[in-house]
Formats: C-alpha cells, structure tokens, sequence
C-alpha cells in the first residue's frame, strides 16, 4: 500500500526548523519535499531537523531527492540533522554514506541539542 | 541492535535493500576479465566525488509495446549485460541483478583502451534497481534503472545523480567528451532494451546541474583513478594471459 507523503514544518526559533516527515519518500515526493524545504530554509536558518519518525517507505530515488536537499543546504551554508530513523534505515543511510553528511540522532531531544 | 516487530515494523521493500559494506569484495569472475579496481573499494555516493553534480535522466517511450513496468524491469534485471553497447562487459552474476551484487565492469574507453572498474547493486524491487560506484569509478553516485506507465505508454528510464570522481575525469566532462560517451552509452543501451521488446521509442535526456560547485577536499581521489590504474597495470595483465594465469 503506497502512503502519500506529507512534509510539515515546525520552526523551533528563528535559527531552526524541523520537517516532519509522514509516508513514503519516492521519486514522486520531489516537489513536496523540495517545498517544505523552501518553508523551513527562509529567514536566516541555519539548522533543519528531519523527523523520520513517520517515514514509512523509502525507495533509492527517495535517497537520491535526500542527497539533492543536503546538496542545497551546504551551498546556503546551514546544517541537517535527521532523528526517528530506525535501525533499517540507518542501515540505508550507512549504505549510501548519507550517515557521513547528516548527523544522525535518536530522538527530538538530542537533534535540538546539537543545533 | 534487532529491530522490534512490533514497535519497529520493517517496510515492505526492506528485502530490496544491500546491506551496508565498509568496502566491496569480488567473487568469481571469468578468465578473460580484466577484475581490477574492485575489490578493496569503498562504494561512493554523490557526497564523495570531485566534479560537478549532475542529475542526468534519459527516458523511452515505447510507442507500441505491451510490457508492462514489472515486466520490463524483471527482463531488464535478468538481461542487463545483454543491453549494453558492444565493447563493454558486465560480468555480473547469471542469476540477474539482486541487491548486494558487486559487479566487475570493462568499459570500451578512448583509442581502444578498456577501463576495469564496477558497480554495487544497492537497491532491486519489481519497479527499479540501483548501483552505486566504487572509488576509482569515473562517477561517484548513484544510478538508478526503472519503468513506469505514463499515458497509456510504458517509459523505461535511467537516471544517474553523479559527480566526476577526480579532477581528470571531471577535464573530460568540462571538455564535452566525457558527457558525449556517457549520453552515447545510455541511449545505445535504450535503444537495445526496446530492441529486446520488439518495439522502438524516441529517448529524451534532461540535465540538471545540482551543483555548480566542485569539492576540493576530493581530490585525493586521482590516487584511485581507475582509467590510469588500468593502463598501468595492461603489461602486467597480458603478460598473465600469454602465460595463462590471468
């Protein structure tokens, strides 16, 4: 059963966001997750948080729209974190040394601390 | 750590997915092979190469092919070597492609050289499969292989989200003929997958320049190169053949 993607952003202060992340994250999730990225960049960000405790599927197309994401964050100069994964999906992260660009945390907590 | 069933359920694909390797290890692989570059190579993603990130995605549409998206990719994924342009090999397992597979490759390169490199398969379900390339690889990224219908048509596609390993490779890029022979290469190998359906297809190709920007901290990556590699290691190579050791 395929679970559409919803990305909601929920800013912390003026510095950072988190995107949370509900569904599946396939080739088809570009514009959505492209926009929400655009919703939580604006006004001096300098930290977004992904929140896959929802993230249901994930496909090798949806890594490659997370590694384009990254890709444009480095360029604005700011920083992505990632917590909720679970261990199948560190796995991926670790397979495709995304793991080695986002910092990876277990929960809300430790990701905001480390802004 | 053991994921939980109920807490921590896996997602229906979970079985499509490699397990991570720190670096890729090669099995059997036929006498005339040239097998270098492989073994001993940590896989790279878009995040580890030198030049500029490209999103290059080329598509057929079969105009009057009744396959559907299932069954392109199992025949896809069964016949792979078969699609490629003569002069270069995949020596890959007879079974098809399946998640995990670390495949030597023998690229038809300039002036008749051969390139030895590979690929790793991270990813293999019933509507697209994946690779990922070692150091050493022209690219380092990924390349993805899938199929879906679009208005009543079926479309196969390949995209790749790569980056020139090293500075060399990324010359030829720059220079236009690097860019020429991967396009020559993908549009050869839709043309022959349409080719196996009895069907042909007008290719599409769109380019999309992620990043502009090339990664200085990556330049050490010419130490793995696999085409100067290749070229020196060529004496070595025949001088086994003559003597049947290869």
């Amino acid at each position: 059963m395929n679970n559409q993607l919803t990305a909601t952003v929920r800013p912390i202060n003026s510095q950072a966001s988190i995107i949370d992340v509900q569904g599946d994250i396939t080739a088809q999730s570009e514009d959505l997750l492209m926009e929400a990225y655009n919703t939580s960049s604006q006004n001096g960000t300098e930290a977004i948080i992904l929140n896959f405790e929802g993230l249901d599927y994930m496909n090798s197309s949806g890594i490659g729209l997370l590694v384009t994401m990254l890709i444009r964050v480095q360029r604005q100069k700011q920083r992505l974190l990632a917590y909720g994964l679970t261990e199948h999906y560190r796995q991926i992260f670790e397979l495709t040394r995304l793991n080695e660009a986002i910092g990876i945390y277990d929960d809300e907590v430790a990701a905001r601390a480390a802004i | 750590m053991s994921e939980s069933s109920t807490e921590n359920p896996l997602p229906r694909n979970a079985a499509s997915w490699a397990q991570p390797v720190e670096r890729m290890t090669v099995g059997d692989v036929p006498s005339e092979a040239i097998n270098l570059n492989v073994a001993g190579r940590r896989p790279m993603s878009p995040l580890q190469g030198f030049g500029q990130l490209w999103q290059k995605t080329y598509r057929i549409e079969f105009t009057d092919a009744a396959v559907s998206p299932e069954t392109l990719i199992k025949e896809w994924k069964t016949h792979f070597p078969e699609f490629w342009p003569s002069g270069n090999r995949f020596y890959g397992s007879v079974s098809g492609v399946a998640p995990g597979d670390v495949v030597v490759l023998n690229v038809a390169g300039p002036g008749g050289m051969t390139l030895s490199t590979g690929i790793r398969v991270i990813y293999a379900d019933d509507e697209s499969f994946s690779f990922m390339t070692p150091e050493g690889h022209m690219f380092a990224g990924m390349i993805t292989f899938s199929s879906y219908d679009e208005k009543d048509h079926t479309v196969a596609q390949v995209q790749a989200l790569i980056r020139a390993n090293d500075p060399v490779y990324e010359m030829s890029f720059r220079m236009g003929f690097g860019h020429k022979a991967e396009d020559a290469f993908w549009y050869q190998t839709l043309n022959n997958l349409a080719s196996h359906f009895e069907t042909s297809g007008s290719i599409s190709q769109r380019n999309v320049l992620v990043d502009k920007k090339v990664q200085w901290s990556e330049v050490k990556n010419v130490w793995q190169n696999a085409a100067i590699r290749t070229v020196l290691y060529m004496p070595v190579h025949l001088v086994k053949r003559l003597f049947g050791k290869a």
